[in-house]
């Protein structure tokens, strides 16, 4: 009987290891696909400078990730959630119904959401959020009433646009960039247009009328991906006439088979995001666990490393991955010197 | 011919049908049976072409990962930056960050560069866009580990930067970098100067199948060795929880259990988890050990637990299959002499039955070493595999990936260079899946036995 020989030894080796290793001694971070590259640049660099192991940094998403940090406060939860949008409030009632009260909010800097087609493609060269609202937009206004979008080209939509049928590939609705397309773009442009006014003006409450204007088009001219950049990459590659939504970062790693288009005639690029001239951009944070802060070894040290000069700095190696240098980086090493937590969000 | 007329009656009235003429009828059946036939041979044709079509793109996106660029630079140990204190205490020592190796490093790359007759007028720093973001921690880890190399001038050979890597393999164009912020052309005419001269060259990356994961910088570090021991680790784990539990489970139902209302239930539900898709065990795996039970995340022991349930269904049914292939006489002749129902059943039926049971195990072991969804859940995906594990037990509960989970990892990083490694981790796998099944076979071929 050495099988039972050998799976009870092994079960035993198993159940000591896990007394032993009831002591974690890795930060353990989750969230946002976005956040993950700097995430694990910073993770990298931080094993090779300190004497604390690589921290380990898990993708699956903002509210993924956001999910398992207010699963409560213990060793086998995680230290760090990475997000691509601010915690939200029904996320900090979550936590605190399970323990996690002190959070601290670190803002590492900016993003920007570039709109990028086919290299050969045609000249996707110049968008306004107008022209996207229009050529997305689910139910336009016809006569005071909402009707089905008939826009089925760009050309209807802008006649400077090429006169190709309209192919988007925006990011699915579990993504954080998803909300700040909705809000920068859509929104926008929906009240460029004028198209909001004369909703509200038709007898729609503001509300309705915002609901309207973010709602996408469901025919199959707009296209939800719910998975990452390189299957937005994957689906452009396979459609000449198709647009898509990708993050700064990942067009800069992918200039060889993406162009990128300005949006109201601004050229997405660090610098421009980090004046504010480029109009779609969206903060990045992490949240930190202030109870772990003392128990799991390197945390406050990885915090701290994370937003340093030479990690987020505009000469980092984080800008030169397309993060967006935040200009306010000094407050936030001090607020995370001092493990400043949130304050009550109402 | 003479005799078959003889037996032939003479023919009637009507042309009757003949054996050795084919009529419409008999030929429409042939034919009909020569096109099935061609749609078998097409069906084959089709699925062969399928495979070569996989083998040659695998083979093809996947083989340039094994080999790297690499750049011999010697390096001057700058007492005065490694070693503030001048005392060559690593302790000390350890103050200077990587960045502070940085301008060491770019400005000895400089030297190199004027050195081979080569005149630029671009900065130090831009000029060691060449060479990969690993360099400072490769020469720091080199002065920590061996201080009294401090003062001294050491070749180093530094890792080429993932785009220059893949200039040399063609994946990069000049005209690409016309647009790309990281590297200029001119970078490319120094890196062909430097590839006549000796100091650039390709070779084999044994880092690759034996190292780390790398952050989405250096795609060039990048190896598939630590999950790989990883998945070794829970392959451990499935092998040693569901060959025993799968083993006695089968034997029970099929040589003692009574055939009652309730084992029928039981082995419907087997046959039904066999084909429960496998998300769905990790969700299960999610809840019940890492929720419930407390176990670490990401860590092997859990993710051979959910594999092992996984892994069970396929071994139950397996087994007693082999088991039911024992013929019944070996049964009745040890129970005939006086064998114990247990002492027939162990004795004389598990040892015929053992190399089909082996061979059911193996491809659940293999069909549970490719598996990547559950994994995605118990939060084997991301960047973890980043540290080999010191020791057996750090081995099964440090967090680590497993060889799928990091394929699929690379695969949807932005850097087209993994890319090309997640291809070069598919070939490692598929070479790990084919072993299996070929010791399967063996294992078949050498000792089953036929009734």
């Amino acid at each position: 009987m050495s099988f039972v020989k050998l799976s009870a030894s092994v079960l035993a080796i198993a159940a000591v290891s896990a007394t032993a290793a009831a002591a974690r001694d890795q930060v353990q971070v989750a969230g946002s696909s976005t956040v993950l590259p700097y995430a694990s640049i910073v993770a990298e660099a931080f094993g090779e400078n300190f004497d604390f192991p690589t921290p380990v940094v898990e993708s699956g998403g903002s509210s993924a990730g956001l999910k398992q940090f207010c699963d409560g406060v213990g060793e086998n939860t995680i230290d760090v959630a990475n997000a691509s949008r601010a915690i939200k409030s029904s996320e900090v009632e979550t936590c605190a119904a399970n323990g996690v009260t002190d959070i601290m909010e670190v803002r590492i800097g900016y993003d920007g959401i570039v709109f990028a087609s086919q290299l050969n493609g045609p000249e996707f060269t110049a968008f306004t959020p107008a022209d996207i609202y229009s050529a997305l937009t689910a139910q336009t206004l016809v006569d005071g009433a909402l009707a089905d979008n008939a826009v089925t080209t760009w050309d209807q939509v802008n006649p400077e646009l090429p006169a190709v049928e309209i192919a988007a590939f925006i990011p699915g609705t579990k993504h954080g960039t998803r909300e700040v397309f909705e809000e920068k773009v859509l929104l926008q442009g929906c009240e460029d247009t004028g198209a909001m006014e004369a909703m509200i003006a038709s007898g729609m409450s503001e509300d309705d009328a915002e609901g309207a204007c973010m709602a996408v088009r469901t025919d199959g001219m707009s296209v939800d991906i719910d998975g990452d950049y390189t299957e937005t990459l994957a689906r452009i590659g396979n459609n000449p006439n198709g647009i898509g939504v990708f993050g700064l970062a990942f067009y800069e790693n992918n200039t060889d088979t993406l162009k990128v288009a300005t949006v109201s005639g601004v050229e997405p690029s660090t610098e421009t995001i980090a004046s504010g001239d480029y109009p779609v951009s969206r903060p990045l944070y992490f949240y930190v666990k202030k109870a772990h802060i003392g128990v799991i070894p390197g945390l406050k040290e990885y915090a701290e490393f994370f937003v340093s000069d030479d990690m987020a700095g505009p000469d980092g190696p984080l800008s030169a991955y397309g993060l967006v240098s935040d200009p306010e980086l000094a407050a936030t090493q001090a607020s995370v010197a001092d493990e400043t937590v949130m304050g009550t969000m109402n | 011919m003479s005799l078959a007329d003889a037996n032939t009656p003479a023919p009637s009235a009507a042309p009757k049908s003949s054996i050795l003429t084919t009529d419409a009828r008999t030929k429409k059946r042939n034919r009909a049976e020569a096109r099935f036939k061609a749609y078998g041979i097409g069906a084959i044709v089709l699925g062969l072409a399928f495979l070569a079509a996989l083998l040659v793109s695998i083979i093809g996106n996947g083989i340039p990962a094994y080999t790297q660029t690499f750049v011999t630079v010697p390096v001057y140990l700058d007492p005065a930056v490694v070693d503030k204190q001048g005392n060559r205490d690593p302790a000390e020592m350890a103050k200077t960050t990587t960045f502070g190796y940085a301008p060491l490093i770019q400005n000895a790359f400089a030297t190199e560069v004027s050195q081979n007759g080569i005149t630029t007028d671009m900065a130090p720093k831009k000029l060691a866009d060449i060479l990969s973001a690993s360099a400072t921690g490769q020469v720091r880890q080199t002065v920590l580990d061996d201080p009294e190399l401090v003062g001294q001038t050491v070749e180093f050979r530094l890792l080429a930067s993932s785009r220059v890597d893949g200039y040399l393999k063609g994946r990069v164009t000049r005209e690409a970098l016309a647009r790309d912020k990281n590297l200029d052309a001119a970078h490319l005419d120094i890196i062909d100067t430097l590839r006549t001269a000796g100091v650039v060259n390709r070779t084999w990356n044994w880092d690759f199948i034996f190292g780390a994961d790398a952050s989405e910088s250096r795609p060039e570090q990048a190896g598939i060795g630590v999950s790989m021991v990883g998945s070794l680790f829970m392959m451990l784990v499935v092998l040693v929880l569901s060959l025993p539990i799968g083993v006695a489970t089968s034997i029970y139902l099929e040589e003692f259990a009574p055939k009652n209302r309730w084992t029928d239930i039981i082995e419907v539900n087997i046959s039904n988890l066999a084909a429960v898709p496998s998300i769905v065990f990790g969700i299960l795996g999610l809840a019940v050990f890492i929720q419930f039970g407390h176990l670490p995340k990401s860590a092997p022991l859990v993710g051979g637990l959910v594999l092992t349930l996984m892994t069970l269904p396929t071994i139950i049914i397996s087994t007693r299959a082999a088991l039911s292939a024992v013929p019944p006489s070996i049964r009745d002749a040890a129970l005939g002499i006086g064998a114990s129902k247990m002492q027939s059943v162990f004795h004389h039926v598990l040892p015929l039955a053992m190399p089909g049971i082996l061979t059911g195990t193996i491809i659940g072991l293999a069909q549970a070493l490719g598996e990547t969804a559950p994994l995605l859940l118990i939060g084997m995906v991301g960047y973890i595999a980043s540290n080999m594990p010191d020791g057996i037990a750090a081995g099964f509960m440090a967090p680590n990936s497993a060889m799928p989970a990091q394929i699929y990892e690379w695969a949807k990083r932005a850097d087209p260079a993994y890319y090309e490694r997640a291809w070069g981790g598919i070939i490692i796998l598929l070479l790990f899946l084919m072993t299996m099944n070929i010791i399967a076979v063996i294992l078949r071929r050498r000792f089953e036995r036929r009734w």
